[in-house]
């Protein structure tokens, strides 16, 4: 069973649709696509929160939808939860 | 494409509502006790209290106006009583509903006190209510209504399969020929520029962008340090959304891909015709529903994420959500639960055509979530102090 959704194929993190547990090796899937992708996760990933498909530095943006939401503040390593304390607004 | 029927209430200026109250209408907060008093004296009627209505002006003010005019002249109401503090403005509100040709009458309260104006208001809402109660449905066409939407305590499901719901619905009834309305300008901060180029035509597009860069410097004016505290929400932060780019993003899936907005309303202004239009409205949901009932909307779509309650006095608003835990924890509040598109288990446009029968049947008559749970947020927006 799926237990996450991407929204589009450049997209950089993807949505649990299911609480994901750390260590799981949990099944995606692109929407737009249809393609299948899977992520270990190195953190529990509630259902709603985001899993990180790639590495990221501080600095850099976190794609969702096709489009940036958002600069990087914290080190994201592929399979982290991507959130609050890792990704913040570029507007305020 | 073959369009729906239901049955509706055509009213005297042709407009098509789905509900027949009467309302019991106060022109400002002081004459909220009096209208309350009339509604519990008359069974079936309506009375929506609010906060305002003294000593307003400028823009505040004509505003004040639009929404109480436009809520008493929406094709939900049959007929209309307002009761005011004294005659002038009263007659105002009057004049304002009586252009759309229904019955309305006003009363106010100086020189004769609350008891009398209670007595007079009430006769007259009792004649109003024998008088609607016998006004038949009619059958109307799908293209005939004017439909909102606005989300809310959005998470990451609304922008993965509700607010895309109603997008289906929104894209079908924009193809069907009927009105649909989006707006929350705070949340579209982030995608600005994709909502920019949904516009119609350059000009609209200006104007979109006019109205959200004079948010943005309210904004800018009125913040301590940012928005961060408020927007997103804390809803929406456990929900799993991070930033408002990303809410922003999600909340456009509520437009569909494949209309163009054809223009940009003030505040609680009536679409000038068919097709998608943008209005400019907060994003607190009662306040936003309020002025959307205002601009003449007779059903509502509200995806919610982690769970939104609000209804409004004559709007029904459907709510629905593909939020698991949300429909499972609070069920009684949702209409339509659309979660099954999270599992792989039901397509959008599944999901849409789902969402478009249940426009239908409340516009049939079935009552929503709100409408029986008593939600009637009723909150006027006011712009600045009063004089």
């Amino acid at each position: 069973m799926v237990r996450f959704l991407v929204h589009e194929k450049e997209d950089t993190v993807g949505v649990a649709t299911v609480d994901i547990k750390a260590g799981e090796v949990a099944k995606g899937l692109y929407m737009d696509t249809q393609d299948p992708v899977e992520m270990k996760a190195l953190k529990d990933i509630p259902l709603g929160h985001k899993i990180a498909l790639r590495d990221a530095d501080a600095g850099g943006t976190v794609i969702k939808y096709g489009n940036d939401i958002g600069k990087v503040v914290a080190e994201i390593k592929a399979g982290d939860h991507v959130h609050i304390h890792n990704l913040k607004t570029k507007r305020w | 494409m073959e369009i729906p029927k239901f049955q509706g209430y055509r009213r005297e200026n042709g407009r098509v509502g789905v509900r027949n109250h009467v309302l019991i209408l106060p022109l400002d907060d002081l004459s909220n006790a009096a209208s309350e008093a009339v509604a519990n004296n008359m069974k079936g009627t309506l009375a929506i209290p609010h906060a305002y209505g003294r000593l307003q002006f400028g823009e505040d003010l004509e505003l004040f106006f639009r929404t109480i005019i436009g809520t008493g002249a929406n094709p939900n109401v049959a007929a209309v009583v307002v009761i005011g503090i004294e005659p002038g403005w009263t007659d105002k509100i009057v004049q304002g509903i009586a252009e759309t040709g229904k019955p309305v009458k006003g009363f106010s309260i100086e020189r004769q006190g609350d008891i009398n104006a209670i007595a007079q208001a009430s006769r007259q809402a009792k004649e109003y209510m024998h008088w609607a109660s016998e006004l038949q449905r009619t059958e109307c066409s799908l293209d005939e209504l004017y439909v909102s939407t606005k989300c809310g305590e959005s998470d990451t499901t609304s922008g993965l399969a509700s607010n895309p719901t109603v997008g289906n619905v929104f894209d079908k009834l924009n193809e069907m020929g009927a009105t649909t309305c989006f707006g929350e300008t705070s949340e579209i901060m982030g995608a600005e520029h994709v909502c920019k180029e949904r516009a119609a035509t350059p000009e609209v597009g200006e104007a979109f962008m006019k109205t959200f860069n004079a948010y943005n410097d309210i904004i800018l004016q009125n913040k301590t340090n940012d928005l961060s505290g408020s927007q997103p929400t804390k809803g929406n932060i456990i929900g799993g959304l991070t930033t408002i780019e990303e809410k922003a993003f999600g909340n456009l899936q509520k437009i569909g891909e494949k209309a163009s907005y054809v223009g940009v309303l003030k505040p609680a202004e009536a679409p000038g015709g068919k097709g998608l239009w943008y209005m400019d409205t907060s994003s607190a949901a009662a306040e936003a529903v309020t002025l959307w009932a205002a601009s003449g909307a007779v059903v509502h779509l509200f995806p919610t994420g982690q769970g939104n309650i609000v209804g409004n006095p004559i709007l029904p608003v459907i709510k629905l959500s593909a939020n698991p835990l949300t429909c499972e924890t609070m069920s009684e509040h949702i209409d339509l639960n659309v979660s099954a598109i999270l599992r792989g288990e039901m397509t959008l446009d599944e999901a849409g055509d789902g969402l478009l029968d249940m426009v239908v049947r409340t516009a049939n008559g079935r009552l929503t979530a709100t409408e029986v749970l008593g939600h009637r947020e009723f909150v006027l927006t006011k712009l600045y102090i009063s004089a």
